[in-house]
């Protein structure tokens, strides 16, 4: 309950019973505002913003510098506030001040936060935790394919649009009986209405002509047969956009074969995470698509596929590529139009052009001398920097 | 004594019927391109003199009661093994009718589903060399067709994952994997997020394979794999997974050796077998056209041959179309021929004719 709405209440019951509950809802009230949800705009002083900074793990927290030092170096007026997850504690002290920053700024910038399988299944994932308390609803991916990188598939463009929230990750599982275990599967009308009318709003704002809802109705005939109901109203609203339905299974198969026919794509939670790892394998691989969060007040940029890369950390290594176009769509987010496509157009630049690539992409380059060419990409097209 | 519920309850099944040598097998037409296909798979086998008959049952997906489903698992019960083409799930019918291919396969319990997807030498694809076999879970997972409308506007769907199930595939395809000389067994899962569920799936399949110490055995979440196999899928062997999982697995697998018109997959049980095409597609807007491609078809006639030990004609058979699709190269539509479904067929058929034994009149 907001304090906005409890307020309302008490002043709704004041009316009915003139004044004798309110000393009862006032202390209710107090309580109320402490665990608000009431947002202030995102934080800008003196011109500059504030942004959360969440480092992460794995590669996480690398790439992370790399956008700080590309941006004190840019000029561009954000200034980061570093909250560090630790995934290795028990306690969710650290998730709860990292989502607490959020609220206060509005904005976030993320690396994955490794989720430790030897944990007992209390533990929930801090990523999912973040996405369902921020209320982070709806997931955008934009694949395309890039010139410069080899792939088997060209002229990929499919926007994908995940519901973030619930859906096959409501961490709801019980057993019951020993050795049998109930996982809940969570499909509800207002957040199947709300993604699709996000994902309608974004075709139309971004001039595409088809949505395509990706389910699995013939199996889940009630869960996923609500979300393409839904689908299918909020399409109603909009006659210059087509909508169809595919299974997903048959999705991911014609994605295989035929990518360049999807334009863009909705779907629930699970589906959701499968489609977006197999557009991102398509179009190059998970270094270079960058994924957003968004919900109706926040909203937080990450890699589109949220890799910890474990493997390959503090080995200078990681294509820094998605970290960097996902500030991009942050400073697009903040209204920073102009640094953010000086920025996208230096990265662009990079992996097309100059043709700087590192180890996922097939070739040998670091990921200092990456973000050192973007640098001087970004310098030699003019506007005022500091010095490397 | 009601001898209907004791057949149905009982656990002593008959072996797959064989008299005077020519087994029956039960043919369940389904619905799109299933009859067509089905047709050309029994014109094959005639050609062949393939000691097979056919018990043919229809399924009308139309139809709300349950009765033609019954029937046909009674018939297989029957004979033990059954040919099948995909029956349709019409999405206007009340949610109450179940797929009638769900149906089928949790009342006969047909617990793993077997995929192999290999590369053809003739098929133009963007990737090469893949052999994969895929191990799916059959009867339970998100497709316990279980849900409810508790509150209006919330649905909630259960995903049941059991220890005995899970053991039980782990189990089979440990069991497999050595059997084909296999070394590396993938277990993909959702473990992160779904803890209990594909947790405990997780947990059965390591100790499965703590008794295979001649296997490697790793585990890979589910959207790593998907991004993988598009970019690598020559690191994988044999995977194993759950219901949902293998059914986005298994249409990724197939889109990458060529399509859904040439992999053919096999539904076991521990008493019966039931063999269809891998990807179940109905393939409604090109049935009756005379384009679709009879290969996966064929091929899961073939398996089924294999299944009822007929060696010689399964081998017979899976060279002629072999040699049809790599040698002749006569292709359908789907792989980016001109040939037509018949034109395919008869190719097989003189295939088969000029290697020498014992045929039928054409």
């Amino acid at each position: 309950m907001t304090a906005r709405s409890v307020q309302s209440l008490s002043g709704a019951l004041k009316l009915l019973f003139n004044n004798r509950l309110t000393r009862v809802y006032g202390a209710a009230t107090c309580t109320q505002r402490h665990k608000s949800s009431y947002t202030p705009p995102p934080a800008r002083y003196g011109g500059r913003h504030t942004v959360t900074l969440i480092p992460g793990d794995g590669i996480g927290p690398e790439l992370c510098k790399h956008v700080c030092e590309l941006f004190r170096f840019c000029c561009v007026p954000v200034d980061f506030e570093v909250v560090n997850v630790d995934s290795t504690k028990d306690s969710e002290d650290d998730i709860n001040n990292a989502i607490m920053a959020i609220r206060r700024n509005g904005v976030a910038l993320k690396g994955n936060i490794e989720t430790n399988h030897n944990l007992p299944p209390s533990y929930k994932s801090r990523n999912n935790l973040l996405r369902t308390t921020l209320d982070l609803y709806a997931n955008v991916m934009h694949c395309q394919s890039l010139p410069g990188v080899r792939s088997r598939q060209n002229n990929i463009d499919i926007i994908i649009i995940r519901e973030n929230t619930e859906g096959e990750y409501s961490s709801l599982e019980h057993e019951n009986v020993p050795g049998v275990v109930e996982c809940l599967k969570i499909i509800t009308r207002t957040k199947s209405l709300r993604i699709a009318d996000y994902a309608f709003k974004t075709a139309r704002a971004q001039g595409r002509r088809r949505v395509t809802a990706v389910h699995k109705a013939n199996i889940m005939k009630l869960a996923d047969g609500l979300f393409l109901e839904c689908c299918k109203e909020v399409a109603s609203g909009y006659p210059e956009i087509t909508f169809d339905s595919m299974i997903v299974d048959n999705t991911t198969m014609q994605l295989v074969s035929r990518p360049q026919q999807f334009d863009v794509m909705v779907m629930p939670n699970l589906y959701g995470n499968v489609v977006s790892n197999v557009c991102a394998g398509l179009v190059g691989g998970p270094g270079l698509v960058p994924g957003a969060n968004y919900g109706k007040d926040y909203a937080v940029f990450e890699t589109g596929t949220r890799n910890t890369g474990k493997s390959i950390a503090n080995s200078n290594t990681a294509n820094p590529t998605a970290m960097l176009l996902a500030s991009c769509l942050l400073l697009d987010h903040l209204k920073l139009h102009a640094y953010a496509s000086m920025l996208r157009r230096a990265i662009l630049c990079t992996v097309t052009e100059t043709r700087l690539h590192t180890a996922d992409l097939g070739g040998h380059g670091s990921t200092s001398e990456v973000v050192r060419s973007i640098m001087s990409a970004v310098q030699s097209t003019g506007p005022r920097t500091l010095s490397i | 004594m009601n001898t209907h519920n004791v057949l149905l309850c009982s656990n002593i099944q008959p072996p797959p019927a064989k008299y005077g040598g020519r087994h029956t097998v039960t043919l369940i037409p389904g619905d799109g391109i299933g009859p067509d296909l089905l047709n050309h798979v029994r014109e094959v086998f005639r050609f062949s003199c393939v000691p097979v008959d056919f018990e043919v049952v229809h399924v009308n997906s139309a139809d709300e009661s349950e009765d033609d489903i019954n029937n046909a698992i009674m018939a297989i019960r029957r004979n033990g093994v059954a040919l099948k083409g995909n029956i349709e799930t019409i999405h206007t019918m009340a949610p109450s009718v179940k797929s009638r291919n769900n149906l089928l396969r949790t009342n006969l319990d047909l617990y793993a589903n077997v995929m192999h997807c290999q590369s053809l030498p003739a098929v133009q694809t963007r990737h090469k060399n893949i052999d994969i076999m895929i191990i799916r879970e059959n009867t339970e997972g998100e497709y316990s067709s279980l849900e409810h409308e508790s509150v209006s506007g919330v649905v909630e769907c259960l995903k049941i994952i059991t220890r005995t199930n899970s053991l039980r595939i782990a189990d089979y395809a440990f069991k497999l994997a050595r059997e084909k000389g296999r070394s590396r067994v993938t277990a993909v899962h959702k473990a992160n997020i779904m803890k209990l569920g594909d947790g405990l799936f997780l947990q059965c399949c390591r100790e499965v394979a703590s008794g295979y110490p001649d296997i490697t055995f790793d585990s890979m979440i589910v959207d790593n794999t998907t991004m993988q196999l598009v970019s690598k899928p020559q690191q994988f062997d044999v995977m194993v997974m759950p219901n949902l999982y293998g059914n986005v697995v298994s249409n990724v697998c197939a889109g990458l050796v060529g399509g859904p018109g040439l992999v053919p997959g096999a539904n076991y049980g521990l008493n019966y077998a039931v063999f269809e095409t891998a990807t179940r597609n109905t393939g409604k807007s090109i049935a009756g056209k005379n384009i679709a491609n009879p290969t996966a078809m064929l091929l899961a006639g073939c398996m089924m041959l294999d299944h009822l030990k007929l060696y010689d004609y399964a081998t017979m058979i899976r060279n002629a179309i072999l040699s049809t699709m790599n040698e002749t190269r006569l292709h359908t539509a789907d792989i980016g021929g001109q040939g037509t479904t018949s034109e395919v067929v008869q190719s097989i058929m003189r295939n088969i004719q000029s290697k020498g034994p014992l045929i039928s009149e054409r």
